[in-house]
């Protein structure tokens, strides 16, 4: 037996030893998930560079570890989470605090904001609204080739549920703020699942911190629905310290004439990989991904973006960009598939990436499988130094080489951060970034831990 | 104000300057001419401290003080404007907060405080004014998706805004229409003070006809090969270079 598949045989384990302990806490329609689940797992294994989506990152490092697990939750661990506040002040949001993958509110587990929509914990919305998650629940998270989808399908039994009914349109975004924190190594999984009726708008705001500096490793899968001409939009902040590991994987499904934008802003953690699944299931759908990354030490970040065309006249649009310093390395696969009916398809990429040292190092693939005529298509990627031209441009006018630069990867980033719809956290956003690039870390003034 | 003296550079071990010397002194005009790849545009870089020209020889002094060795911020902080003959794009850089930037190292570098939000604000509105550029213009990501007769306003705006003591406009009329011309050279006349001084590179004799030059130099082959006034800007807008060319051979023939 080699070193890798051992690796996955923890996990095999884990599951075998936890799962009567984990299908207690859930309804008989999500455990009819978990063997299935776990059957895919054992043929796939933890994902390796052999598997050309993980193809330059290394997971062993984070999953060849001896973690605790976190299964059950314990009231007495959420006192902590629920003082934690978000220090954008100004973002006038409905707040959902995740910690270690549950919600943690004991009394409140599912609430009703005045709109009629529904916001709150999954496992609770189980047993409140069964009919919406037979119809949503494991119809978006796929995948033929990604072992660590299933591993969540067969494990995972907490996480956020959003119910935003046909039509509502929920002025405030949600915001989600997932807390790691236990005074063990530990591994943990959630399920987050957002449905966005049709005709509806919603926006949520996920931010990841982790509070205790020990090593973490977190697998999330979240599924989205946007119905029919409904809008949704997604913005993800990743603030973790550098022992901790976080992968997402976030499937989008859309219905015709519908728009989702996904924003991915990763501004530290130790491995970061975020998978992002937009399927275009309806005529006239339009979705953006949108990505910033910035990393700096020995830090790795992988973007990996799915876009499936499967109806005609639909538009996709990915923009990703990273600033990576020191021996950081990055990596961004971004694949557009163009069905054969997906005629009047017009799909767009682009990845800038800009290295600070010689050490630093980016991989970028972009990968088009196009099986209609009648597309328009481009992708274009670039890894390079800042520009000269524009630097000299800048120290004409009096401004010193070391500020020139900051405004130049300033610029660079804003392009991806100026998508952002919610002014507070496009505000607070380039704050941070700003704050990042001049070495200053760029952590939330309400994060205890201080990674160096 | 300004002294170059046998002043010899290359590029890429290429020799483009050949031994230009060249004196203006405050409150003067003066207009380089020349054909393409005469030299004009290496000397203004040489002036604005663009690292990829190498000097060899010479010595350029500037307030008193010898310009090749400082950086190019101290330059521009000193006192020294380029116009880009062609502006950069920069992506992301407001307008607002590259010249905020800017001014406040300039206001540093004087030992002044930096400018509050509003009197910035006003600062800007009125120097707009001045130049007569859209106010749009100054909203936006540094010349993105400028027009080539924008890039140019918004250079002359920059220097309304940085009161340089040396201005070198580099060809800042190519390919400018006549209102786009009017407008810039409009901005250089009400900068004009008797203390601070223009060295204007142009291809054309046409911008000439709305700044009206103290000395007209004529750069070929590296060399100033000419030096005169106003005058011989339309000499060479009705015969050409070609008699210059002429003129230089056969005195090396000579």
């Amino acid at each position: 037996m080699n070193d890798k598949s051992e690796i996955t045989e923890r996990y095999l384990t884990l599951y075998k030893e936890n799962i009567d302990k984990i299908s207690g806490m859930s309804s008989p329609y999500i455990n009819s998930f978990r063997e299935p689940a776990f059957e895919r797992f054992s043929e796939l294994g933890i994902p390796t560079k052999k598997n050309e989506a993980y193809k330059y990152t290394n997971l062993n490092i984070f999953f060849d570890h001896d973690y605790k697990s976190y299964f059950i939750p314990v009231p007495s661990d959420f006192a902590e989470a629920e003082e934690f506040r978000c220090d954008v002040t100004d973002l006038d949001a409905h707040g959902i605090v995740l910690l270690n993958g549950f919600y943690p509110t004991i009394n409140e587990k599912l609430r009703q904001l005045p709109s009629g929509v529904w916001i709150g914990s999954l496992n609770e919305a189980e047993i409140k609204f069964p009919e919406i998650i037979e119809k949503h629940f494991g119809k978006y998270a796929k995948s033929e080739t990604d072992g660590l989808v299933h591993l969540n399908t067969a494990m995972a039994s907490d996480g956020v549920f959003v119910y935003v009914p046909e039509g509502v349109t929920l002025t405030k975004p949600v915001q989600v703020v997932n807390l790691v924190q236990s005074d063990d190594d530990m591994f943990n999984q959630h399920r987050n699942l957002l449905i966005v009726e049709k005709n509806a708008e919603f926006s949520i705001i996920i931010c990841d911190h982790t509070l205790s500096p020990k090593k973490f490793l977190t697998n999330a899968v979240t599924e989205v629905f946007v119905g029919e001409n409904a809008h949704f939009d997604l913005i993800r902040v990743q603030n973790e310290h550098n022992a901790a590991c976080k992968i997402t994987h976030t499937f989008i499904h859309q219905e015709k004439n519908s728009v989702a934008t996904s924003n991915n802003m990763t501004l530290h953690g130790g491995l970061i990989r975020n998978s992002t699944y937009h399927y275009l299931g309806g005529e006239g759908a339009e979705c953006h991904s949108y990505g910033l990354y910035l990393a700096d030490k020995w830090q790795h970040i992988d973007n990996f973006v799915n876009v499936d065309h499967a109806f005609p006249n639909c538009t996709s649009n990915q923009l990703f960009k990273g600033v990576l310093d020191d021996m950081s390395t990055g990596a961004f696969n971004g694949r557009i598939l163009v069905r054969p009916d997906a005629q009047g398809t017009f799909a767009y990429q682009k990845n800038n990436n800009i290295l600070l040292t010689d050490d630093a190092k980016m991989d970028t693939k972009p990968q088009l499988e196009i099986f209609a005529d009648d597309v328009k298509c481009s992708h274009g990627a670039t890894v390079g130094q800042l520009d000269d031209e524009a630097l000299f441009y800048l120290q004409s006018r009096g401004i010193n080489k070391r500020e020139a630069r900051l405004m130049l990867m300033f610029g660079f980033a804003h392009e991806v951060i100026q998508n952002i719809k919610v002014e507070p956290l496009r505000d607070r956003m380039d704050n941070l970034v700003m704050q990042r690039l001049k070495g200053e870390l760029s952590r939330c003034a309400s994060c205890m831990v201080k990674c160096g | 104000m300004l002294i170059i003296s046998n002043l010899k550079a290359s590029i890429e071990g290429k020799k483009i300057l050949k031994g230009i010397s060249l004196e203006v002194k405050p409150g003067e005009i003066h207009a380089i001419m020349g054909p393409n790849g005469s030299g004009k545009s290496t000397l203004a870089s040489v002036l604005a401290g663009r690292e990829f020209v190498e000097v060899t020889e010479g010595t350029v002094t500037y307030m008193g003080k010898n310009l090749l060795e400082m950086a190019a911020e101290d330059r521009a902080k000193e006192g020294i404007f380029l116009g880009f003959q062609y502006p950069i794009e920069i992506p992301g850089v407001s307008m607002v907060n590259f010249m905020k930037t800017a001014v406040n190292e300039h206001r540093k570098h004087k030992g002044l405080e930096p400018l509050s939000a509003s009197d910035f604000l006003k600062l800007m509105r009125d120097k707009k004014e001045l130049v007569e550029i859209d106010s749009k213009l100054a909203n936006r990501s540094v010349n993105e998706g400028f027009s080539g007769g924008e890039k140019k306003k918004n250079e002359i705006f920059q220097m309304a805004m940085l009161e340089p003591k040396l201005a070198i406009l580099d060809e800042t009329d190519s390919g400018l229409d006549i209102d786009a011309l009017r407008i810039v050279a409009n901005g250089v006349n009400k900068l004009k003070r008797p203390d601070n001084s223009f060295i204007v590179i142009t291809h054309y004799q046409r911008l000439l006809d709305y700044i009206v030059p103290d000395v007209v130099h004529v750069l070929y082959d590296g060399r100033i090969v000419k030096t005169a006034g106003k005058e011989l800007a339309y000499e060479l807008e009705e015969k050409g270079y070609d008699w210059i060319k002429k003129e230089v051979e056969n005195n090396v023939i000579a």
